[in-house]
């Protein structure tokens, strides 16, 4: 047990920290709650500056383009990103998720092809696994590749799908075996989201915007040289992705959760309940101080995995752990700003009155996604009892 | 960065499991409970040879000088075999208060024996307010003598001395002398006894001033939530046992959904618990800014954490669960009691409170 950084972990932090006061904008808090659609080349911008840098993935290796950094100097990087509250990246599923899954499955030509459009952010990805039948029973899903002189022929409908409006590329999870049980037969593409047969609707939200999409995929030629990983091995493959975006993902929450609970503490000296601050008031002082003793646990539990990991070399489903537990502790950070705020907890962005310009109303709402996207709570509870605890598998 | 246990910490980990195992086993607990002390001179003498009495003391008083993360996974042990007896009130309690604020004869005179395992000690605190604010102590000493009750004292029956927080000052008190009255305060937990203690003018030696009881009572209120932590890993054991090899309706229970989130949830709660006790034995260790804030999130965390990992331990359990023969109500009785003692979750998150929505600046911190 040493929680001081390292002298390499020292070095890393600070050659980040200089780069990082020299390069952030200063105008990001003018975008933060803009629409997406609106910010999006604001955030490419920025991230094929931090590509400049050699920042954009450092935990990929040093070959493409990363800094084959640890974990723990990963954490260091999202502390301090939060830090100095610089904007994310354009390219998040790309960088976070995809990129490693194409440089752990992929031929030479696809990492050549692909790797650098994903650190620039010219290529922006997507991820395109849900169904409308195969949600967390992600293996049954129906989209079909049919072998056809040299090029796969996709049919189906793909929903749910995150940056779907503004992808160029999509990792897509289809069926090439039907006779075969369900995790035997699916195979990974790599499909250009420009191919004609590709339609990609919106789908709006609870909250209002159009985060994800429906993607509907009409005899649309993919050719064979752009399958990741061998034909019928997708489930490996897209495995490998969710891994992904249940662990090492948490690391960039818990800045935004810090910031969010250390800004509740802020509203509630100034924000008055019967006659005084709400600071003063000890049922508000009760929830708050239990919110962040739980956003505390969440970097320490995070931080324990990460060293775990370190220790075997194999990422097991610490993920999990952490995905349940941030999901449903921002659900209670979320519910907690709303008592905070009274009748301005509603109040949306474009309404002048709004506080913080409306991101509390949108966090609420928003929040009520977290235990469903990257595998609901109730999946990941599944996963602790099945695979952690050696309990009978329940489906 | 390093957030685990290194060889050496493992060792002292797996050594302590085994030696409570073999030396420590339910049966001796069952035992050693149903005795007026729930004291075992032989398992007492044994606890000293392997060093724990003096795990964290200097050498020079006959300690083994290790660190309070070496402390805290003892206690994790010691919590899992539901060790009974007096070793926290003795070792966690008054030796770390008497390394705190004793001076060195004191130190010779008290905490060596302690270490050598040949005293025990205890720490009175709580008066009839029941509360663990120093401004509620109302007991104050006069001409070095002591005058008036305390409450909820743990193993004062079987203590050589008790140090008593008093108004103005720490007092050391031998139990033997004249105008000390112990009597049993009948209590949940079986394993550790409860008592009041009455001075009528009691002579009590000074050990120190009471604004020193800080760090001493921060280390024992870590301690206290790592043995918790202890516990809960031990009820999450037996549950998740019972729901592989209980069966109804033909199959494991463990396979039916509301069993296994359950366990998935106890899984939870005792993981973050660890992570929040390990990270204030660290920031204790190195005097960290943020130690008090730890301390209080570890304290918090686990004291509604055990409670509701016994809660559905019991559940998976049945019928079973309600049973005296089944060892979770050994302890559920024990959260109970420890879920109280240093603080509640409720106290511990207005401590919290304290400590972030009053101060000026939220204070920043490193990776
Ligand atoms: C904001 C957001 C973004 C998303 N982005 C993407 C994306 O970019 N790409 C993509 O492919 N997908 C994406 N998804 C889809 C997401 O992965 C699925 O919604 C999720 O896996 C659940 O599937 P489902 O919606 O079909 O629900 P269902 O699987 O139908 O689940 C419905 C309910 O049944 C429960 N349930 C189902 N099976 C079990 C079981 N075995 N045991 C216990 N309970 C069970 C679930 O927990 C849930 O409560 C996104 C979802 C959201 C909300």
């Amino acid at each position: 047990m040493d929680l001081n950084l390292t002298p390499e972990e020292v070095a890393f932090r600070d050659e980040f920290r200089v780069w990082l006061q020299a390069n952030v904008p200063k105008d990001w808090a003018e975008w933060r709650e803009k629409p997406l659609e609106e910010s999006f080349p604001y955030l490419r911008a920025w991230q094929r500056k931090l590509q400049e840098g050699g920042w954009a993935a450092v935990s990929w290796p040093k070959d493409y383009g990363g800094r084959s950094a640890t974990l723990m100097q990963q954490a260091i990087f999202w502390e301090e990103m939060a830090r100095l509250e610089a904007p994310p990246m354009a390219n998040a599923l790309g960088l976070g998720l995809i990129g490693p899954t194409i440089i752990a499955y992929g031929t030479n030509a696809q990492k050549k092809r692909f790797i650098p459009g994903i650190l620039s952010a010219e290529e922006i990805w997507c991820q395109g696994f849900s169904e409308p039948n195969a949600g967390s029973d992600l293996a049954a899903l129906q989209t079909e590749a049919r072998l056809a002189d040299a090029h796969y022929l996709v049919n189906g409908q793909k929903i749910w799908m995150s940056y779907g409006w503004v992808g160029d590329w999509c990792e897509l999870v289809v069926r090439t075996d039907p006779a075969v049980p369900k995790h035997k037969g699916l195979t990974v593409l790599l499909v250009d989201m420009k191919s004609p047969g590709v339609e990609v609707r919106p789908l709006r939200q609870m909250t209002g915007e159009s985060e994800f999409n429906e993607v509907f995929l009409r005899d649309v030629r993919v050719p064979v040289e752009n399958v990741l990983g061998k034909v019928n091995d997708g489930w490996n493959v897209a495995v490998s992705t969710l891994m992904h975006e249940r662990g090492a993902y948490g690391a960039r929450l818990i800045l935004i959760f810090k910031r969010n609970i250390n800004r509740l503490i802020e509203l509630t000296r100034k924000v008055q309940r019967n006659g005084r601050p709400a600071a003063q008031d000890p049922i508000l002082r009760q929830k708050l101080a239990q919110c962040y003793a739980e956003v505390e646990i969440m970097r320490l539990n995070q931080l324990r995995a990460f060293s775990r990991i370190t220790s075997t070399g194999a990422p097991g489903p610490e993920g999990s752990i952490q995905k349940l537990f941030w999901s449903e502790l921002n659900q209670r950070l979320q519910q907690l700003a709303q008592e905070l705020l009274g009748p301005y907890g509603q109040l949306l962005a474009s309404d002048g009155h709004a506080i913080d310009k409306g991101i509390w109303s949108y966090g609420y709402l928003r929040s009520r996604g977290n235990t469903i996207e990257a595998g609901t709570s109730e999946v990941q509870r599944n996963i602790i009892g099945h695979f952690v605890l050696g309990l009978p598998r329940s489906y | 960065m390093q957030f685990g246990l290194n060889e050496s910490q493992e060792f002292l980990r797996d050594s302590a499991r085994k030696f409570f195992a073999g030396e420590c086993p339910m049966a001796e607990v069952r035992r050693l409970m149903e005795t007026d002390t729930a004291f075992g001179a032989n398992l007492w003498s044994k606890l000293a040879e392997q060093g724990y009495t003096g795990i964290i003391f200097p050498e020079e008083f006959g300690g083994v000088a290790l660190g309070i993360f070496e402390l805290i996974l003892l206690m994790e042990e010691a919590g899992r075999a539901l060790l009974p007896g007096p070793f926290f009130s003795t070792v966690v309690m008054a030796g770390t208060l008497l390394d705190a604020l004793a001076t060195t004869a004191q130190k010779r005179k008290y905490l060596a024996p302690i270490c050598r395992g040949e005293a025990r000690a205890t720490v009175a605190f709580f008066e009839a307010e029941g509360s663990w604010d120093l401004a509620d102590v109302r007991l104050t000493a006069a001409n070095g003598e002591l005058k008036g009750e305390k409450l909820f004292v743990p193993d004062a029956a079987i203590a050589d001395w008790i140090i008593v927080v008093a108004q103005n000052g720490v007092f050391l008190v031998d139990s033997k002398a004249s105008g000390v009255r112990v009597q049993p305060m009948l209590g949940m937990d079986l394993t550790r006894k409860l008592y009041s203690v009455r001075f009528d003018d009691v002579p009590g030696e000074k050990i120190g001033e009471t604004a020193g009881l800080a760090r001493p009572r921060a280390i024992a209120t870590a301690a206290l939530a790592a043995e918790m932590v202890g516990g809960m890993q031990r009820t999450l054991d037996l549950a998740v046992e019972y729901a592989k090899t209980r069966k109804q309706f033909g199959k494991p229970i463990g396979i039916f959904q509301a069993v296994q989130h359950q366990c998935a949830d106890m899984y939870l709660e005792t993981e973050s618990a660890r992570s929040a006790v390990y990270y204030a034995a660290w920031a204790l260790q190195h005097h960290a800014p943020d130690a008090a804030a730890a301390v209080s999130i570890a304290k918090l965390y686990a004291s509604d954490a055990s409670r509701t990992v016994g809660n559905r331990g019991i559940q998976v359990h049945g019928g079973m669960g309600f049973t005296w023969e089944n060892d979770l109500h050994l302890y559920y009785r024990r959260a109970k009691a420890s879920e109280t003692t240093f603080g509640d979750a409720t106290f511990h998150r207005e401590r919290l409170a304290r400590l972030t929505i009053d101060a000026e600046v939220v204070s920043e911190r490193g990776a």
